[in-house]
């Protein structure tokens, strides 16, 4: 349940905890619980996708030129998309960095 | 006035919940409840009932069924008993905690071991605190009122709670007597269609038994708790109505010659009224004796059960249930927290009897008024409960 | 408040005579109660059930412990247990026998009013088998006119479907031919 401001009262609450905002999911800053972020070297990259298909929080998208970047509001720093890079064009750097 | 129709028990059970129109039932076959259920599967095939019929792999998928069902906002029916109860247990408590309505009827059957298929009200007691609206009926017609009733609570929008039907297994399950059934117009008019607040659809998606961290778990609890409390006031509306319908007015606990009575007798369920009769004998002999029956369980009915009580010097309180190493039988020792704020608090003997249906007659309750009374006299508060008519006891 | 405990074996129809008569008290408009001893019974167990029927709602839900009328649907059965137990003493006993009223008194030493009929000739000469349950109701019926003969012909016919007749006509046989020694 994501973190609200000021967390509901139990007279706040939906009937039976029910959530009925759908997809509230994508609310929460999952980004929050990474250390080290992917950083992609386009000179490297072939545009393959790998990347893309990988990542287990759908937080990589396609950039208008082709390439590859994170959303790094839900990121986690997982590194399986530098893992699976075929041409090894994505780095995980510290966040400090 | 509806038809007055002799059947077995179980049988014009499944005709009350043929009238509340289900839209599905699930449930696996257990002694004593069997009855009910096979009926319904008879009425569901010959076409009298348009609903489904689900004859699910064991009881855990019956309620996980019922709790689908009543989630997109069908009405759903199932029943059980004691050991089919406790593998029910998991999804008994998710039902309540996510506010879905439906009727169950309880067999009343022993939990084993030894294994016993016969009645007492130890499967009750061990589901006690699952959060949904429990109610005792004492005979056949009272089975019938009920599982409309049910429907018609549970579903209230200011409700919104499952609702448990304790009938007693064998004795009122397999007893054959006369019961009114009601007209279609009555049950039209007392029971509405089914309107849930949230229903699951795929156009208004939404989440059904999320997560609950403990930052929110307590309040939702709570709310779950203060739903249960609050729906006393559409149980009350809701019998009142049926009174009006039918004729026949449900409290949370009934009450019989009690008014003047020095001594109270309190029982639950199909005792009721083989002990109003050990009231007639007893004020015959000129003792002021009355009964207090508890209807409604959960949610327990503490301010009728104080004022039924009143000035009230002594109560005998009648258990079928054993709390293993417990002070009493689970209704008593309700009973006595019940009655810790007052000043003038009666004595309280209880008996733990009538386990595994073992027979207990007018001069067994007699017996227990006598020793009641020894009891009294002598100082009722040196044992917590007495097991009645077990040898070497 | 007239009550009634049946004596029978699994698979005879104990229950189901009970059930009936109570149906037929139902249908008179009268209350009526009937419910077997619960158990797990076998065909050919010795079984029980009892049966009452009042003129006002029927509150007690214990065993018939002190019967007004035992009712007997198997002769076998008079030997193995101690049907009259609890019989109050104008009591009835109504049972299936070959033999006469005279000669049961005199062998089990019964000191209550009988009635005797030869259930399994009927039952098998109008059934083709032993099965006693609606010809043992006619006996009981001529012993004590607890409801109407003609009550029980809609119950018979709800429960028995294509050979309703026939238990008609076993129940309208014991109606006549069930000798009281009273």
């Amino acid at each position: 349940m994501a973190k609200t401001k000021t967390d509901p009262t139990w007279q706040e609450l939906e009937i039976g905890g029910i959530v009925t905002n759908p997809g509230n999911a994508a609310e929460y800053k999952t980004g929050d619980w990474r250390s080290l972020r992917p950083l992609w070297d386009t000179k490297r990259c072939v545009r393959c996708g790998a990347c893309y298909i990988f990542c287990p929080d759908a937080s990589i998208y396609e950039t208008e030129e082709g390439y590859f970047e994170a959303d790094l509001y839900h990121c986690k720093g997982c590194g399986i998309c530098a893992h699976e890079c075929p041409t090894q064009s994505i780095k995980m750097v510290e966040e400090e960095e | 006035m509806g038809k007055r129709i002799g059947l077995e028990v179980s049988l014009s059970a499944a005709e009350a919940v043929k009238m509340a129109d289900v839209d599905c039932i699930a449930a696996y076959p257990i002694t004593p409840q069997t009855h009910i259920v096979e009926h319904l599967s008879e009425l569901v095939n010959d076409g009298e009932l348009d609903a489904e019929f689900i004859p699910v792999e064991s009881e855990h998928s019956a309620m996980s069924v019922c709790t689908g069902v009543a989630a997109v906002g069908a009405r759903a029916f199932t029943c059980t008993s004691s050991q089919g109860l406790a593998l029910m247990n998991e999804i008994v408590h998710i039902a309540a905690s996510m506010r879905l309505p439906m009727v169950m009827i309880l067999a009343n059957r022993s939990m084993s071991g030894p294994i016993s298929i016969w009645n007492d009200h130890t499967d009750v007691m061990s589901i006690r605190d699952c959060g949904w609206i429990q109610v005792f009926a004492n005979n056949g017609q009272e089975v019938f009122d009920h599982v409309l009733f049910g429907y018609r609570v549970g579903e209230s929008q200011k409700v919104m709670l499952p609702v448990m039907i304790h009938i007693d297994g064998f004795i009122l399950t397999h007893v054959i007597e006369p019961v009114e059934f009601w007209e279609t117009q009555q049950v039209e008019r007392y029971l509405p269609a089914f309107k849930p607040i949230h229903a699951l659809h795929p156009d208004r998606p939404v989440t059904m038994g999320a997560f609950g961290m403990p930052s929110m778990f307590s309040e939702v609890k709570v709310a779950q708790d203060e739903a249960l409390i609050q729906s006393k006031s559409e149980i009350m509306a809701a019998w009142n109505e049926l009174g009006d319908l039918v004729g026949r007015y449900y409290r949370p606990i009934e009450t019989y010659r009690s008014e003047d009575a020095e001594t109270l007798f309190i029982t639950q369920g199909s005792f009721g009224e083989t002990v109003s009769l050990v009231v007639d004998a007893l004020r015959d002999e000129g003792k002021r004796v009355g009964l207090l029956m508890d209807r409604l369980w959960r949610p327990f009915p503490l301010d009728e059960f104080r004022q039924a009580v009143g000035n009230a010097r002594n109560l005998i309180v009648i258990d079928r249930a054993i709390s293993y190493g417990g002070q009493g039988g689970p209704l008593a020792m309700d009973l006595r927290s019940a009655l810790y704020k007052e000043r003038n608090q009666p004595n309280i003997t209880n008996f733990i009897c009538g386990l595994a249906s073992r027979d207990v007659t007018i001069d067994d309750f007699k017996n227990m008024f006598n020793r009641s009374m020894e009891k009294i006299e002598g100082n009722p508060r040196e044992e917590d409960f007495e097991y009645y008519g077990v040898r070497g006891k | 408040m007239l009550e009634i405990r049946l004596h029978g074996r699994g698979g005879q129809g104990a229950v189901t005579s009970a059930e009936l008569l109570a149906l037929a008290a139902i249908s008179e408009g009268k209350y009526g109660q009937a419910f077997p001893s619960f158990g797990p019974e076998r065909r050919g167990a010795p079984v029980i059930a009892f049966c009452r029927i009042d003129d006002r709602q029927i509150k007690i839900r214990s065993y018939v412990n002190k019967p007004d009328i035992v009712l007997v649907l198997d002769p076998s059965i008079l030997r193995i247990a101690n049907v009259a137990e609890g019989l109050k003493e104008d009591g009835i006993l109504v049972t299936n026998t070959k033999h006469k009223a005279d000669e049961i008194r005199r062998e089990l030493n019964l000191n209550y009013k009988l009635a005797v009929v030869n259930a399994n000739r009927i039952a098998r000469e109008e059934l083709g088998l032993p099965i006693t349950n609606t010809t043992m109701l006619g006996a009981l019926l001529k012993a004590n006119a607890i409801v109407k003969p003609d009550s029980l012909i809609g119950p018979i016919r709800d429960r028995f479907g294509r050979i309703a007749e026939r238990n008609i006509k076993a129940f309208r046989r014991a109606l006549a031919e069930t000798e009281l020694a009273f």
